[in-house]
């Protein structure tokens, strides 16, 4: 049922906006479809205002970074169309030094969505009404979700008796941060072990 | 001549005891009306986030009992779902009834806390203590299933934690039948009452279409005349075998959000009595022994039992690549995991969707031109908790 809906959409999707889509894929019964990033205006106008897709809610911007891949930032959309019942995900790829469309004229609550990436990954949005950070302190630098950005961050906060006020200073650890690589080759059983019977096992408790 | 008026910065906040949390709001008023409201976030961020990225997914699970504190195991839920549908195992039906009974619990408790907290906000201050008492008895509920109050860290990837103790259905039975008599007390206090009516009833109206742009979810859509659930429209678990309704509000006021979390509570204990009764027996979690740890009395016989437990607690299990949103209907509205799997034993990436965050966005749409003391009547009834909002 989902899934033939889906497919619907992807067609119709696929024939309307043609070749503004560039991939489209049905995975986990979730439909992505990836769009250039100079093309996302458009395509978010049609999502919305299309009379067979009438996504009228968005539900998130979601940040990703691959610092390895040649386009090192995602985006992706998330929207919900309630008449049809439906999510589709949106997908743009691109490098830093690329300035993204806002869509806060569309969709009001994209507003924070968008300060939100911004301060998380530094994503620079145009015709954004208010693009200061959101989450992080004031005055904080770094882009704290970027994977070169460590988990233990720069600086720590504390209170000072000696100056009667909140001071700032970098991070002193006694031990640093260790990511143990727990992950082995190893792949375990390839089968399901018996359940031993309910009533055996209730009498031991 | 003109009078000059200025207008003047007021701080509320964040410390303040009708902001729910530390919600820093800076209002700009002319004399006693609203005209701005800019409201600062972020001072209860933890980087939940970010630290989930380093964490296995069996570790990641209880920062999301962390987020909306007053209804633990509802985010946990998201979570769960979105590993569970990368990894693609089906959870046992036993398993998915205590889900549902322990949704439901939460729902009421979230919504407990909301309606009396608004009605302290306002004025009232015995729905707190009354409601209070009855949360205090839910809380044990999630303490004997799952050992804490609070944190529960029960609803496992493929299950959940533990098989529920003896009694303690007989108990929730109990409860579930004596609550709509308190919930009834509750509406006697308030819901006729001249002061509290006065004090939310055309305040913060919200229509049908500025909900939607707003990206609202919940009772905040429900209260504006939109009859959207999750647990109806997009049914997870075992939502679409039961019988229950979906109160939606008429006006999209303060007053008519208040009604529909105190018809949600009642139509929760419904599906919670509708859960005991068809509970059936079997496993609580998946007999996968890749993904769900042995018992503990199986540790000290088998060997396989002992690899699995040493495997599961350190590296944790791999979940297949790809992306995968999952959303529930958390007490405040959708909230939802958008879950990125590289393949490995850790989340590549996680982001998480508060339901409380596009509500507290609309605060300055909402409360511009309202009176200051309107103020806490909307926040209350926007249903703020700092600890989702922030992350």
């Amino acid at each position: 049922m989902i899934l033939n809906n889906l497919k619907k959409l992807e067609k119709l999707v696929n024939s309307e906006l043609a070749s503004k889509v560039q991939r489209s894929v049905i995975e986990n019964n979730e439909l992505l479809i990836e769009i250039k990033d100079v093309e996302l205006i458009d395509v978010i106008q049609f999502l919305k205002s299309n009379d067979s897709c009438k996504f009228r809610q968005l539900i998130d911007i979601a940040g990703v970074d691959y610092p390895e891949n040649e386009k090192r930032f995602q985006l992706v959309y998330l929207f919900l169309s309630h008449e049809k019942n439906i999510r589709i995900k949106l997908l743009i790829k691109f490098n830093l030094d690329q300035i993204i469309p806002s869509i806060t004229k569309i969709f009001p609550s994209a507003n924070w969505m968008e300060r939100e990436v911004f301060d998380m990954y530094g994503v620079k949005f145009k015709n954004h009404p208010d693009l200061r950070r959101i989450l992080t302190d004031y005055n904080f630098k770094g882009h704290p979700l970027r994977k070169d950005f460590p988990l233990t961050g720069f600086n720590e906060v504390r209170y000072s008796e000696k100056e009667k006020k909140v001071v700032y200073e970098s991070v002193k650890l006694e031990q640093n941060y260790r990511n143990f690589d727990f992950e082995s080759p190893w792949e375990g059983t390839k089968y399901i072990k018996e359940v031993k019977e309910l009533g055996k096992d209730e009498k031991k408790n | 001549m003109k009078k000059k008026t200025k207008t003047m910065n007021l701080n509320f906040g964040p410390q303040h005891p009708a902001a729910h949390g530390v919600l820093r709001l800076i209002l700009e008023l002319d004399g006693e009306v609203v005209e701005k409201a800019d409201p600062h976030i972020g001072l209860l961020h933890r980087g939940t986030e970010k630290l989930i990225e380093h964490k296995t997914y069996t570790q990641a699970l209880p920062y999301f009992d962390r987020l909306d504190y007053v209804a633990p195991m509802n985010q946990e839920h998201a979570f769960a779902l979105a590993a569970e549908k990368l990894l693609n195992i089906e959870v046992p039906i036993r398993a998915k009834y205590i889900r549902v009974i322990f949704c439901e619990i939460g729902r009421i408790l979230s919504h407990i806390l909301n309606v009396t907290t608004q009605a302290l906000d306002v004025g009232a201050l015995t729905p707190s203590l009354w409601g209070f008492e009855e949360r205090e008895t839910l809380m044990t509920f999630y303490e004997r299933a799952s050992g804490s109050r609070l944190h529960a860290n029960y609803f496992r990837t493929g299950g959940v934690h533990q098989d529920l103790p003896i009694k303690l259905i007989e108990d929730i039975e109990k409860f579930c039948r004596s609550f709509p008599k308190i919930i009834d007390d509750l509406e006697g206090l308030l819901t006729d009452n001249r002061i509290f009516k006065q004090r939310n009833v055309e305040i913060g109206i919200v229509s049908k279409q500025e909900a939607l742009d707003h990206s609202f979810s919940g009772v905040m859509l429900r209260g504006s005349g939109v009859p959207w659930d999750l647990r109806r429209s997009q049914p997870y678990e075992i939502y679409k075998d039961l019988d229950f309704k979906i109160p939606v509000g008429k006006n999209g006021d303060c007053y008519d959000r208040y009604l529909c979390r105190i018809e949600e509570m009642r139509e929760s204990v419904k599906i919670i009595l509708q859960c005991i009764d068809k509970l059936p027996k079997g496993p609580v979690k998946s007999i996968d022994g890749k993904i769900s740890p042995p018992k503990r009395e199986e540790l000290k016989e088998s060997m396989e039992a002992l690899i699995h437990h040493f495997k599961l607690f350190t590296e944790g299990y791999r979940v297949p690549k790809g992306d995968v949103y999952t959303a529930v209907e958390a007490p405040k509205g959708e909230f939802g995991v958008y879950l990125i799997s590289d393949g490995s034993n850790k989340p590549y990436r996680c982001k998480i969707r508060a339901p409380g965050f596009s509500h507290l966005q609309a605060m300055d749409y909402l409360i511009r031109g309202h009176m200051l003391a309107d103020v806490p009547a909307v926040l209350g009834s926007l249903d703020i908790v700092f600890g989702e909002v922030d992350r």
